[in-house]
């Protein structure tokens, strides 16, 4: 990859810096805890505003997809050869169990593949053992700087 | 706290659909509220600074509009008094057409299937008009008590 020569303090600090640039994130209080070519860990602390059932005191569902939402598409930024912006253009996301109230949330985004237009990010959420997800997610990005027409009309990845 | 059909009946009797929003902290949170109307419920979200994903359009954090989505669809359920339980989400689906800008954004939902245990809605978000829509969404909801919790 191009991006060879930037060093991964350096990768790590521009996530963050992207992260806090984001106004939605400072208010759910995301922050990048690992940053690497293709793959993005995030956290989203516990906050009691960010509860979605008041019975059992988990994290509203949304506020999840917001983070998944957001550290895949940091993943693509982290994968593309240059800095371009991103949107999403469709994500699924499947609550495998509920997440353990009281405790802070990590997302684990990977982009696979990026195509000319497309790209195509799988994420996983987990309180602290990747290999014990409560969320699964598939998403796909459009990259906002191809020529504009090609994507949403009919053309394929 | 109060029995969830209970806070249901009492808010659908006094008209008063805030109650509902509130008893979610996160719903209360991101400032959404919804009306009765004589096409069914419709919500509201109110644009804020602090909503914001990509501050250069400027648009709304595409996992505000889903989150905006899913208690709707959570909350439509409530209010056609066909759970007894706060919903739980088990999948959700979204596809986002266009940004969306810097306005209020509504939500319309319908149940398009209700089960014992699982109810299917499909959302569609809008921004000036019903038919600029902005993101559709399709989700499932599990309906069974919280005594039942680990047999998802």
């Amino acid at each position: 990859m191009s991006s060879a020569g930037f060093d991964a303090a350096a990768r790590l600090a521009a996530a963050q810096a992207f992260f806090r640039s984001i106004p939605h994130s400072g208010l759910l209080g995301l922050e990048v805890v690992a940053c690497e070519p293709r793959v993005v860990v995030a956290r989203l602390p516990y906050k009691p505003e960010l509860v979605g059932n008041p019975y059992t005191g988990w994290l509203h569902g949304g506020a999840v997809v917001t983070l998944v939402d957001q550290t895949s598409g940091a993943a693509v930024i982290h994968t593309l050869e240059r800095p371009d912006m991103v949107a999403t253009l469709d994500l699924r996301i499947d609550h495998l169990r509920p997440p353990q109230p009281g405790r802070a949330v990590l997302a684990r985004a990977e982009c696979y593949r990026v195509a000319r237009d497309i790209a195509f990010v799988r994420c996983l959420c987990y309180e602290d053992d990747p290999d014990d997800p409560f969320v699964s997610s598939m998403s796909t990005f459009m990259r906002v700087s191809r020529p504009r027409g090609s994507v949403g009309e009919g053309q394929s990845a | 706290m109060k029995e969830l059909m209970e806070l249901v009946q009492e808010a659908r009797s006094a008209g008063d659909c805030q109650r509902l929003v509130d008893l979610v902290p996160y719903a209360r949170m991101l400032g959404m509220k919804f009306s009765v109307t004589d096409k069914g419920l419709l919500f509201e979200l109110p644009f804020r600074k602090d909503l914001v994903g990509n501050y250069l359009l400027p648009a709304i954090h595409g996992g505000v509009v889903a989150a905006f989505m899913e208690h709707s669809a959570l909350l439509q359920i409530l209010w056609n008094q066909e759970s007894v339980v706060l919903p739980k989400v088990v999948d959700f689906s979204i596809d986002y057409l266009r940004p969306a800008r810097a306005e209020t954004t509504f939500v319309n939902c319908s149940v398009i299937r209700q089960g014992q245990r699982i109810a299917n809605v499909a959302a569609s978000a809008w921004q000036g008009r019903p038919e600029n829509i902005v993101a559709t969404a399709r989700m499932h909801f599990l309906l069974t008590r919280q005594e039942d919790d680990t047999a998802r």
